[in-house]
């Protein structure tokens, strides 16, 4: 059953990205460029997710277990470090170059554009460097 | 600043928007599980086995979410800027930096906000403020 819902959130997830225009590099760029003609539709996209999910987030909150019975695994760190903002900022100057976040990058990898593929493959190595350097820092 | 009312589409927005917090709502609902897809995606590449099966199928969701799409309409305009370098510049910047702040658009911005989290609020900020200057350097200080 778990895995038939995180199934099935997926997909809606993929659908509502797609709906919302958040698979369309160019408008994320039109939403990031204030100062040219400014589209703001994904502050939308935004708001719109957050008025359905604050409810969901509030009753997980209070809850030691999911509806399926499996643990409810929210993030504990609260700290706001170098990490934190210095990951965040890096991510957005990347999100600034081609209007690809993660979510959109998997959303639109199977449409057939190379930018795709090349995007995916580079934040694939991205990702993968992190946990190499981690395991580095670790082990010293 | 001027708005550009011929690319605004508030009602797909709202529409979209609410489609992702309601998938968001399932995952930690159902699964007990944040819908950070980056985070989802570093799992791929950590020793822990923990949950795989569930966060593969996540994603296997999103990744076929547009053949289903195409089953019942055209998919929409994809439409890319930059060439191969700053394509695979962005990727890198993309991957490393949202394991580093362990968040993207929708972990942090998504999720992290509809629970409330200061540290959440702070990353949105954060990459969105980057992401408002990246574009503003690219497209109007170097005019590419």
């Amino acid at each position: 059953m778990g895995k038939l819902t995180a199934f099935a959130a997926g997909l809606i997830f993929g659908l509502g990205l797609l709906l919302a225009g958040m698979a369309n590099p160019a408008k994320v760029l039109g939403f990031l460029d204030l100062a040219g003609a400014w589209d703001p539709s994904l502050a939308l996209v935004m708001a719109g997710a957050i008025a359905v999910a604050l409810l969901p987030f509030t009753l997980a909150r209070k809850r030691q277990q999911s509806l399926l019975g499996l643990p409810m695994q929210l993030p504990t760190k609260r700290e706001i470090d170098r990490r934190l903002i210095g990951g965040s900022l890096l991510f957005g100057i990347g999100w600034g170059i081609a209007g690809i976040c993660p979510g959109p990058a998997v959303a639109i990898f199977l449409t057939g554009h190379w930018q795709v593929l090349l995007f995916v493959a580079a934040m694939l190595i991205g990702m993968a460097l992190f946990e190499a350097l981690e395991r580095r820092e670790r082990a010293q | 600043m001027s708005i550009d009312w011929l690319h605004f589409t508030p009602w797909s927005a709202l529409a979209g928007g609410a489609l992702i917090g309601l998938a968001a709502g399932i995952f930690v609902l159902a699964n007990g599980r944040v819908a950070g897809i980056s985070g989802l995606l570093g799992s791929l590449f950590s020793r822990s086995r923990e949950g795989l099966g569930e966060k593969a199928l996540f994603l296997l969701g999103l990744l076929v979410a547009p053949l289903l799409w195409q089953l019942f309409t055209a998919l929409p305009v994809i439409e890319f800027q930059g060439g191969w370098l700053s394509i695979a510049l962005a990727g890198l910047l993309v991957g490393l930096g949202t394991r580093y702040g362990a968040g993207c658009t929708s972990g942090h911005g998504v999720c992290g906000l509809s629970r409330l989290s200061p540290r959440s609020l702070a990353a949105t900020l954060a990459f969105m403020v980057a992401g408002f200057a990246s574009v503003f350097v690219i497209r109007h200080l170097l005019g590419a």
